[in-house]
């Protein structure tokens, strides 16, 4: 994702000179950026965040990402999951190991949208699912209680595969009755979060069933088409049209949440940065340094953290990146302390490998 | 005590007979249930009785020798022929399918973009439809097996890129060649193949400052280099390091994809870029190798191909795919040294494997859980359905988390039960079992011309089935009568449609 089109420097000279076509214009110049803090402005696609930027639960750490300098989307994106850069055979995501480190185990603690179990919830702890789109709270052969009562049958004993089915069911009649409310979905249809885009449906969902049910604790959800090397656009085109769904969700999410926002912290990752100078198709290659969001009730918002680099050509990564100030799990692992009360020791069991080196005071 | 035995057993037989008797079928060989397991994707009905006609031993030697003893049923080779683009060379693919020029600047029209997405759409659908035909109905079973099994291992990813124009070549001519070749052929064909070259990027990898480095080849990219030695060859133990990345990386600069517009274009679309490859006398694993342009590339292949930590990950791998997750050690020794001494033979590392006694021991019987892959077709083939319609298979895979092509990263998908046993995966299977055994998903409907959304086979199981629903006995006979007293137990008693969905939903049926 390109972090430098989401909150723009638009400050440095070296922001506009290396991207002719697709720098956003500087605040007030029509459909340009919105100024966050006099020196970085944020993507007019995102205006619907700025009322959160001002009431201070929404921060980025710029110049923010892996300690791994691959430009492997694969490799990048495991990493970033898995939480231990440069170590590929890392059997498990961060996620899966922070379920386990956090107490209240159940089979809805952690929720994953989609069809895979991503490499962050991959592991040991059960992780329920939602499928994305329409048919989510739709019913399978197995809900009807003839059926599931037979296999109750079969699956009665302590086997691995008989624990796993009943996980499997547990997880599927709390989130069924979790999502079951069309009078919920027609309410929060009215609140404004409603959305066309699939993403913010999605969201949706999610923050139903964790307003709802208190022993959801983690979720995930993945939204891809930010490989923009051809055609980006700036202030309207591509980015910014992808730029206008992700924000979509992010408010449904944090309407549909309700009460339970402020007792919530929202993380929007990438797994680098892009090129900062545009390449010969009005797009960006793959780079390093991005930008990391944080959200939420708690947070200690309306401020971009990070010591920022500068792009000027002697500043950046190997002369074509924005570096990297700090590393990303330097900003989960605050949120995880503050925000979860992790002490030193399950951080490390999170993050292993890893002394968080930075304190960057984002929670209140 | 002793006095108490026999009766006991005998009122358990009574019980059970009245229980259920349409299980009392006898039960067949155990062994014959599980070369069929492991050799094939699953009994079809009548297998069994064809392997125990013929023996275990004739059956397994006709798998590893199907050009001999297994043609292809006359519907599925007329099925395969109609698909155009399975017979088609990388080039021609990239010529015929691949984007069109552009006429201003990098837009296509939205006329021509249509076109193109359909061209793509009909590779990936001609793609899939082949091999889950072949899986579901081709008699070389084995050899769908070992596509499985090879094409996790040498893995490419559908959907990057120009990957899409080629996953059906890539398996049609670099991996079903060689499946039961020689090794170093079947490497030496991945290594040359479009798709691979593009997956791993090594055809942009350039030597810095040589006469072709300039626009987007501007330098080294050691992601094929390392990969081929830690998933291909060595294994990530397999004593190579970081300066034996670069130095392979080197060796295989220039090694690139032949541009459609070409004049006389090799068809299988490899080219050597020699004004892009780094001569430098280089040292790999040790040894020197003298610069020669394009053969640095073949001698570095040779020297991983003939190395001993190659045979040894070879072999865990094929102890692992076809015995046990944690398969054992002496098995694993044994096809090392069968490697090595017949230069990476696969046909005969898999003699030596399926006639070892540990294959053959029975406690490791039913060790392996299913892939979804695997459960998904022994399911579909346990039916007996002959199956015209592969759009429920493909997106049950999906639904399953193993779409057919879809492993992104270069690992490839696994094939043990830590990687696939979850809460989730279990509700899936066994709706789609209930789904299977109703007769709701239709498999032998007219092929649907789009891999694309469409409703879900185990969706909402209102509305009336498209066919008969599984008969339970029939399905029994099919599989062998392998099941448990505790499994025959949970069936009885229950609508013969439903006892069909539970053998399909079965702890016997998720193991092979």
């Amino acid at each position: 994702m390109d972090g430098l089109s989401i909150v723009a420097p638009y400050r440095d000279a070296a922001y506009y000179e290396g991207r002719p076509k697709i720098a956003i214009p500087q605040p007030g110049q029509g459909q340009s950026l919105l100024d966050l803090d006099g020196r970085f402005g944020l993507h007019p696609a995102l205006a619907d965040l700025l009322p959160l930027w001002q009431q201070r639960n929404l921060a980025f750490v710029h110049a923010c990402g892996s300690s791994d300098a691959t430009r492997s989307h694969f490799d990048a994106q495991d990493y970033m999951e898995s939480g231990t850069p440069g170590i590929k055979k890392t059997p498990d995501g961060w996620m899966n190991r922070l379920m386990a480190v956090l107490s209240g185990h159940n089979p809805i603690q952690a929720l994953n949208v989609g069809q895979t179990t991503p490499r962050i919830l991959e592991g040991r702890m059960a992780v329920a699912t939602i499928a994305s789109g329409r048919k989510v709270a739709g019913t399978l052969p197995l809900d009807r209680p003839k059926v599931s009562a037979a296999f109750d049958r079969l699956y009665s004993n302590n086997d691995a595969l008989s624990q796993t089915y009943r996980e499997g069911q547990a997880a599927r009649q709390a989130l069924r009755e979790d999502l079951k409310d069309p009078d919920l979905e027609q309410k929060m249809a009215n609140n404004g979060a409603a959305s066309p885009y699939g993403f913010a449906k999605d969201a949706q969902r999610v923050a139903q069933v964790m307003a709802r049910d208190s022993r959801v604790q983690l979720a995930f959800m993945a939204l891809g088409g930010w490989d923009t090397h051809v055609n980006q656009g700036s202030a309207s085109g591509q980015l910014a049209r992808n730029l206008q769904q992700l924000g979509s969700g992010i408010i449904a999410l944090q309407k549909g949440l309700g009460p339970v926002y402020a007792n919530t912290t929202i993380l929007v990752m990438s797994e680098f940065g892009r090129t900062v100078r545009e390449n010969g198709n009005g797009g960006t290659d793959h780079g390093h340094g991005n930008v990391m969001w944080v959200l939420g009730g708690g947070v200690r918002g309306g401020k971009v953290y990070g010591e920022w680099p500068g792009l000027t050509t002697a500043q950046l990564y190997q002369e074509r990146d924005l570096a990297v100030t700090t590393d990303f799990r330097d900003v989960v692992a605050n949120v995880l302390g503050d925000r979860l009360g992790l002490d030193g020791a399950q951080l490390g069991r999170v993050f292993p490998h890893f002394q968080p080196n930075q304190r960057l005071l984002l929670s209140a | 005590m002793k006095r108490f035995s026999q009766p006991l057993g005998l009122s358990l037989l009574l019980w059970l007979v009245l229980l259920i008797p349409s299980h009392a079928a006898p039960t067949v060989n155990p062994k014959i249930l599980h070369v069929l397991n492991r050799l094939s994707l699953g009994p079809k009905p009548g297998d069994v009785e064809r392997v125990q006609q013929m023996g275990v031993e004739q059956y397994i030697q006709q798998q590893l020798e199907p050009q001999l003893h297994s043609p292809s049923p006359p519907s599925l080779n007329a099925q395969l022929q109609s698909l155009e683009t399975l017979s088609m060379s990388p080039v021609e693919l990239a010529q015929d399918f691949g984007r069109p020029k552009q006429k201003t600047g990098n837009k296509l029209s939205p006329d021509d973009r249509k076109v193109y997405r359909e061209k793509l759409r009909q590779i990936a659908e001609e793609a899939v439809r082949a091999r889950l035909l072949r899986a579901t109905a081709s008699p070389r079973q084995l050899e769908e097996v070992m596509v499985d099994f090879w094409f996790n291992h040498f893995n490419v990813f559908a959907n990057k890129g120009q990957d899409r124009l080629w996953i059906g070549s890539y398996e049609q001519q670099a991996i079903r060649p060689h499946v039961f070749g020689r090794f170093r052929d079947l490497l030496g064909a991945t290594a040359h193949h479009p798709a691979m070259l593009f997956y791993l990027d090594n055809w942009q990898n350039t030597a810095p400052n040589s006469l072709g480095a300039r626009g987007r080849f501007k330098g080294l990219n050691e992601n094929y280099a390392r990969e081929l030695m830690e998933l291909h060859t060595l294994g990530v133990n397999g004593g190579y390091t970081q300066k034996d990345v670069v130095t392979l990386a080197k060796i295989l600069t220039g090694w690139t994809i032949q541009r459609p517009n070409a004049k006389n274009p090799s068809p299988q679309g490899f080219r050597f870029d020699a004004k892009r490859h780094d001569s430098s006398p280089k040292v790999f694993l040790g040894k020197t190798i003298q610069s020669k342009g394009e053969a640095e590339g073949e001698e570095a292949l040779n020297i991983l191909a003939a190395s001993p930590a190659t045979a040894r990950h070879i072999s865990y791998q094929l102890a692992q795919y076809f015995v046990a997750d944690k398969p054992p050690e002496s098995l694993v020794n044994r096809l090392t040294q069968n490697y090595l001494s017949t230069g990476g033979n696969i046909k005969n590392l898999l003699k030596t494997l399926f006639s070892s006694s540990e294959f053959q021991d029975p406690k490791f019987y039913q060790a392996k859980f299913k892939t979804p892959y695997q459960y998904v077709l022994s399911a579909v083939r346990a039916t007996g359905v002959e199956v015209r319609n592969v759009r429920p298979i493909y997106t049950t895979l999906q639904q399953l988390g193993m779409p057919l092509y879809g492993c992104q990263s270069p690992d490839g998908y696994k094939n043990t039960k830590d990687a696939w046993l979850n809460p989730d995966a279990m509700t899936r299977r066994l709706s789609f079992a209930t789904a299977l055994a109703s007769g709701r998903i239709p498999l032998n409907a007219a092929p649907s011309n789009s891999l694309g959304r469409e409703k879900s086979p185990q969706g909402p199981s209102q509305g009336s089935p498209i066919a008969a629903s599984l008969n339970p006995i029939q399905l029994t006979q099919t599989l062998g009568n392998g099941f448990s007293l505790k499994t025959q137990q949970a069936i009885a008693n229950n609508p013969p449609q439903l006892q069909s969905a539970l053998l399909l939903g079965s702890p016997e049926f998720m193991h092979r």
